[in-house]
């Protein structure tokens, strides 16, 4: 997965400059994937990184700041993986375009890190003739020399400088070794004389021809390959093995799902009773009622909801970040693919939609793995059908109220069965919709699957961390931002207008003329003015309708609440109930999700198609099962 | 009389047969013809379809009298070396860039279950493709 990404641009405003002063000094590190940019990128800005996305375009970037010796400091930008310049993906474009100085918000990068593997060098020397035929100063770093050293390889920096006419330098990005030639080179990368290279550069679209070019470069320097990574295999062998491979990947599976909805939950209920118990105390220290309000019941309360879940999230991205730096996940991806295949997805599809299940923002972040765009955009289309755990409280309400609770077939209760038919049912859904989407709009060739396997490496504490990191930052970001705003915009309809300076009945607040205005639409799937409040609040995320619904109907709102399933009962059918929850099931009430996927696909268009399609079928689904039942 | 196109599973199967054994043409007939006298009338249609196989196969040989081969129909441990890419350019060049040029040997390693998508070492890396993107990479006549 790419690393990052940054909700600042939930807004429509123009995207600052990415650089804040644009007589700064920038340089771009470029490579292959797999060539570890990204851990050199971690070792030399460390904390000093952000995430931004190039305007109009998806891809991603980060940026961060290296501090040289005497109070100096230069930018680093850290591009996509590709294996040529030629413009043909849009990763390539972007990288294409931010070398040549034509990326708006960048100004033209005055030198390259080039970060080769250096296990691998012949295949990533490739990558050299068509960035040293740029002209723009460039270090040539050969990565993993470590890797390369334990496995009886051998590369000769200065040899190959010699060659390429550039400098060369041989560093270990994970251990930090050979770092200082790095610096050294930032610190006057513009002084670097520009000697001859004994090698002609090949024609750099002729792709035999560059190949057999670094093949020659890589003999002229005394480039001995090192063995084949003898514990890969032996790896692969177990967890690629037809029997135990499909197992392990099953206990894996097993894993991240435990981790969503048991490992994270001590720490979700934390997190919640922090907030109540700091929600009475400032309570309590408020004696301005409206103030008090606002603080407990709009704001801390709403964004409440939303902090709950950075542990649950938190905790997802640890795992995928384990599986994706040892290099797991691209094993997990290939077992997946054939079952992917089915419904028109791939393998790379399958981490992705896991993740949905616990949320579908930091899975519409991760299909960043999937390079081919039409299967990227049907994974990000259909991860919201996937039951995500804010829908659980309106499930846990709906079920308890009225689903009687007894035994349906051994050990399997009524309730019980009720619940895994709605995860059934939003999973039928998201398959329906892949099958649709990618033999209509979406269809693309089955066989655009080409995954390469990179050698399994332990994954290290810096870049997980720093991983963890970033998505808290970007999370906290949102709950202030986004969440926030409506949170305030909600508490404020509940509450105005005020009559005699007292907050009104619920009926007659903004919130309730409002429920009355839209009864008229929500009447044929069985609902009336209050749980129309309910689905409007919960736009702004599903879990709300609970607690809007308590304020409602004023009595204490939690899912396993007797007034509030006394109140229900009164107010809606038992088909109603059911259409209810279809409703929940299939519609798109979170805009976080909207606005990630807004982010993700460089538009509004995707996520206007995605919102209209959800709510449309969320809609006709529950008028069926309300007049069906 | 049925003259459906027929399944390539089928093909590889026998192709498979005949190589192992290291026999030519001739003998391929000759093992169709056991085959024939196997098989039972009710089967005809099964038997039409294999000679009309046999037609095919003739045709499409190379020059040097040997099929020209693709990476699913090496076995494990077995390697061969890669010839052209039977697919459009911009897929091509993807499989180009990531090692898979004309020349390379390629060797094949674990796979999915069921054998698709199946790993194949090539250029000092592993790339995993799926059976349909393998069976469009075409190998250089062994010079056995």
């Amino acid at each position: 997965m790419g690393d990052c990404h940054d909700c600042s641009a939930i807004t429509t405003l123009p995207p600052p400059p990415l650089i804040p002063n644009t007589r700064q000094r920038v340089v771009a590190i470029i490579g292959p994937p797999n060539s570890g940019k990204s851990t050199l990128f971690n070792r030399l800005t460390g904390l000093r990184q952000k995430v931004a996305n190039f305007p109009g375009v998806t891809v991603e970037h980060r940026m961060g700041k290296v501090k040289l010796d005497p109070g100096r400091e230069v930018f680093v930008v850290d591009l996509p993986g590709v294996y040529s310049l030629n413009p043909r993906t849009e990763d390539e474009k972007v990288t294409h375009d931010v070398l040549l100085g034509e990326m708006k918000g960048i100004p033209r990068p005055e030198a390259v890190l080039l970060v080769l593997d250096s296990t691998n060098l012949s295949r990533h020397l490739v990558l050299a003739a068509p960035i040293l035929s740029l002209g723009l100063p460039t270090l040539v770093i050969l990565n993993m020399a470590d890797d390369l050293l334990r496995r009886g390889g051998l590369a000769d920096p200065l040899e190959l400088s010699e060659q390429l006419g550039t400098p060369v330098a041989l560093v270990s990005a994970a251990k930090g070794q050979g770092m200082e030639k790095v610096l050294q080179f930032l610190d006057g990368a513009t002084a670097t004389p520009h000697k001859p290279a004994l090698m002609q550069l090949p024609v750099i679209q002729d792709i035999p021809k560059c190949r057999a070019w670094a093949a020659k470069v890589g003999d002229q320097s005394k480039y001995h390959a090192p063995a084949p990574p003898i514990w890969t295999r032996r790896l692969d062998a177990i967890f690629l093995h037809p029997v135990l491979g499909p197992l392990i990947f099953a206990l894996v599976v097993y894993g991240v799902f435990w981790t969503i909805f048991f490992g994270a939950d001590p720490m979700m209920n934390a997190v919640d009773s922090l907030r109540e118990a700091s929600g009475q105390w400032m309570g309590s220290m408020i004696h301005v009622e409206w103030i008090r309000s606002l603080l407990v019941d709009g704001i801390w309360s709403g964004v409440g909801a939303v902090v709950k879940f950075l542990p649950q999230i938190l905790l997802l991205f640890l795992f995928i970040g384990v599986l994706e730096d040892s290099g797991y996940l691209a094993r997990a991806a290939l077992i997946a693919d054939r079952t992917m295949a089915r419904v028109g997805l791939q393998g790379k599809s399958f981490i992705p939609l896991l993740s949905a299940y616990a949320c579908a923002v930091p899975a519409i972040m991760a299909t960043r793995t999937i390079e081919n765009k039409r299967d990227r955009i049907a994974t990000i289309l259909i991860a919201p059908f996937m039951t995500c755990s804010a829908r659980l409280p309106i499930y846990i309400l709906v079920i308890e109220t009225f689903i009687p609770k007894r035994r349906v077939w051994h050990f399997l209760d009524s309730q019980v069965a009720a619940f895994i038919g709605l995860y059934i049912l939003g999973f039928a859904m998201a398959v329906l919709t892949a099958r649709v989407l990618k033999s209509t709009v979406l269809k693309s060739g089955r066989s655009s699957f080409i995954l390469e396997m990179p050698a399994y490496r332990w994954p290290t504490l810096r870049s997980l961390g720093l991983r963890l990191l970033d998505r808290s930052k970007v999370f906290m970001r949102r709950a202030g931002t986004v969440i926030l705003g409506v949170a305030i915009i909600v508490w404020a309809l509940s509450y105005l207008p005020l009559s005699g300076g007292k907050p009104p009945a619920i009926a007659e607040s903004f919130a309730g003329q409002i429920g009355h205005v839209v009864e008229p639409v929500i009447h044929p799937l069985g609902f009336n003015w209050k749980i129309g409040i309910g689905l409007i609040t919960s736009l702004a995320a599903r879990e709300v309708i609970v607690s809007t619904l308590g304020t409602i109907y004023g009595v204490e709102g939690g899912e396993h609440s007797q007034g509030l399933q006394e109140a229900l009962r009164h107010d809606l059918t038992p088909a109603g109930g059911a259409a209810l929850l279809v409703f929940f099931a299939f519609a798109m009430q979170c805009m976080s999700t909207l606005a990630v996927v807004r982010r993700e696909t460089g538009g509004w268009r995707w996520p206007a198609i995605q919102f209209a399609y959800m709510t449309g079928v969320a809609y006709v689904c529950a008028f069926l099962t309300f007049h069906l039942l | 009389m049925d003259i459906r196109p027929v399944q390539s599973e089928m093909v590889y199967a026998r192709n498979e047969v005949a190589r192992r054994i290291g026999l030519g043409f001739q003998m391929q007939m000759a093992i169709a013809t056991m085959m024939l006298q196997e098989v039972d009338f009710k089967q005809t249609r099964f038997v039409i379809r294999l000679k009309m196989q046999m037609a095919f196969k003739k045709q499409a040989r190379t020059k040097t009298g040997e099929m020209a081969r693709n990476l699913t129909e090496l076995k494990r441990g077995e390697h061969g070396v890669l010839d052209r890419i039977d697919l459009p350019e911009e897929e091509a060049q993807r499989l180009m860039e990531i090692g898979f040029l004309p020349g390379h040997t390629v060797t094949p390693a674990h796979s999915a279950p069921g054998g698709d998508p199946r790993v194949f070492r090539v250029d000092g890396t592993e790339v995993a493709l799926r059976r349909e993107t393998a069976r469009k990479l075409l190998l250089r006549p062994s010079a056995k």
